[in-house]
């Protein structure tokens, strides 16, 4: 049971971090309970498709179907991320004053809420289609018995992933209001350059990107990235404990590349008269 | 408004001239060299690794297929080979492998890492 726990709350970390940030950083919005929801729900649901079409999947491409899909999915998060970065970068401070005067509840966000609902329910489809395939596995094949106390192992991981969704959010939400904004960007930016990473070393396994393959360094004896909390900082700064010197490129450049693009498209000084 | 608009397309352009980047490596390099590669096959019963050694080539491409008889889901993952790949249920997956060092690379079923264990023996 324990095993079955730890497997499953392993493979919903990311997603469960990730849904904690997409909510704290449209904390305000109005309507965007809706889209996180939705976010989740589709990715569920793509979940369960991409587990039921594993197969196909895998075998399209001359066996590295499942690794380009990945890595495509993934592109479109970073996109995504980068999106949301860039267009607050521009519009923070009007969603600011809004919620000052409005109280709170805001409307200037909703075209960035469904970058971020596309993110959500990216980062649930690709751990999910794993728990989903592992909790069927469980489902089908074991002996009566064995199975249920498994089946309750990996419930208690998803429980468990949820509380980690819980934990993000009312730590992010703690964080005084003139500070948010700078936090998540940051958050926001090493989570993206993380993924663009993972979508590179996709591409590297499956033999389409194949320059400097070499490992930069070996840290799985100081912190695995399999374990929680090597798992945690591979989803918040992108941790690996082989990276390749590519996969660490990709990262540096799509830091620097958000980075430049919000400084490029941030809002103009103050206008001196609003509209 | 309007200069807000044209940096939003500005915006898209780059990103979408960015992604083509990302996927114009594909397609030159990978497919070259899959016909004349040397393959592993391994076998997964009873969450054990068939053979639990294996031997390829030093310095060239090779595939691995790995068919799970079990019936239940496997991860096959190695660190040293940089893989990490489901494979489902009374099925085969099929991995691209790009040209190794010499050396003894360990692999495992990553949902059953306690008694799944296999190398890779390159040379």
């Amino acid at each position: 049971m324990l095993g079955a726990l730890i497997i499953v709350f392993r493979e919903v970390i990311e997603a469960g971090l990730i849904v904690g940030i997409a909510m704290a950083v449209t904390r305000g919005i109005v309507g965007r309970g809706y889209y996180i929801a939705g976010g989740v729900a589709a990715g569920v649901f793509g979940a369960c498709v991409v587990g039921m079409f594993i197969n196909t999947i895998s075998g399209a491409f001359e066996g590295v179907g499942q690794e380009l899909f990945n890595a495509a999915i993934l592109s479109i998060a970073v996109i995504m991320l980068a999106w949301h970065n860039i267009w607050m970068a521009r519009h923070g401070r009007e969603i600011a004053a809004e919620m000052r005067q409005a109280g709170e509840a805001v409307r200037t966000g909703a075209s960035t809420l469904m970058g971020l609902a596309i993110v959500v329910a990216v980062a649930v489809l690709r751990e999910g289609s794993e728990v989903a395939l592992f909790l069927y596995g469980i489902f089908i094949a074991s002996a009566p018995g064995s199975g249920a106390s498994l089946l309750v192992g990996g419930i208690m991981g998803l429980v468990l992933g949820a509380c980690v969704t819980a934990l993000t959010y009312g730590g992010l939400v703690r964080i005084p209001g003139r500070y948010l904004f700078g936090v998540t960007s940051v958050l926001i930016a090493l989570l993206a350059a993380g993924l663009a990473s993972q979508a590179v070393g996709f591409l590297e396994q499956a033999n389409v990107v194949t320059f400097l393959p070499d490992q930069l360094w070996d840290s799985s004896n100081i912190l695995s990235d399999t374990s929680i909390l090597g798992r945690v900082l591979h989803t918040l700064v992108g941790y690996s404990d082989h990276p390749s010197v590519m996969e660490a490129l990709i990262y540096i450049a799509t830091l620097a590349v958000i980075g430049f693009l919000m400084k490029i498209f941030a809002h103009p000084a103050p206008a001196p008269s609003v509209r | 408004m309007r200069s807000h608009r044209a940096n939003s397309r500005r915006l898209v352009a780059f990103m979408a001239l960015w992604l083509a980047f990302l996927c114009g490596e594909q397609g030159l390099s990978g497919r070259a060299f899959a016909q004349e590669a040397a393959s592993v096959k391994l076998t997964l019963k009873n969450h054990h690794f068939e053979p639990a050694e294996a031997h390829v080539p030093a310095n060239k491409p090779f595939t691995i297929e790995v068919t799970n008889l079990d019936g239940t889901p496997a991860e096959f993952e190695s660190k040293t080979l940089r893989v990490e790949k489901v494979v489902a249920a009374e099925s085969t997956i099929t991995l691209q492998m790009r040209a190794l060092a010499p050396g003894r690379y360990r692999f495992f079923d990553d949902y059953h890492e306690d008694t799944t264990e296999g190398f890779l023996i390159v040379q």
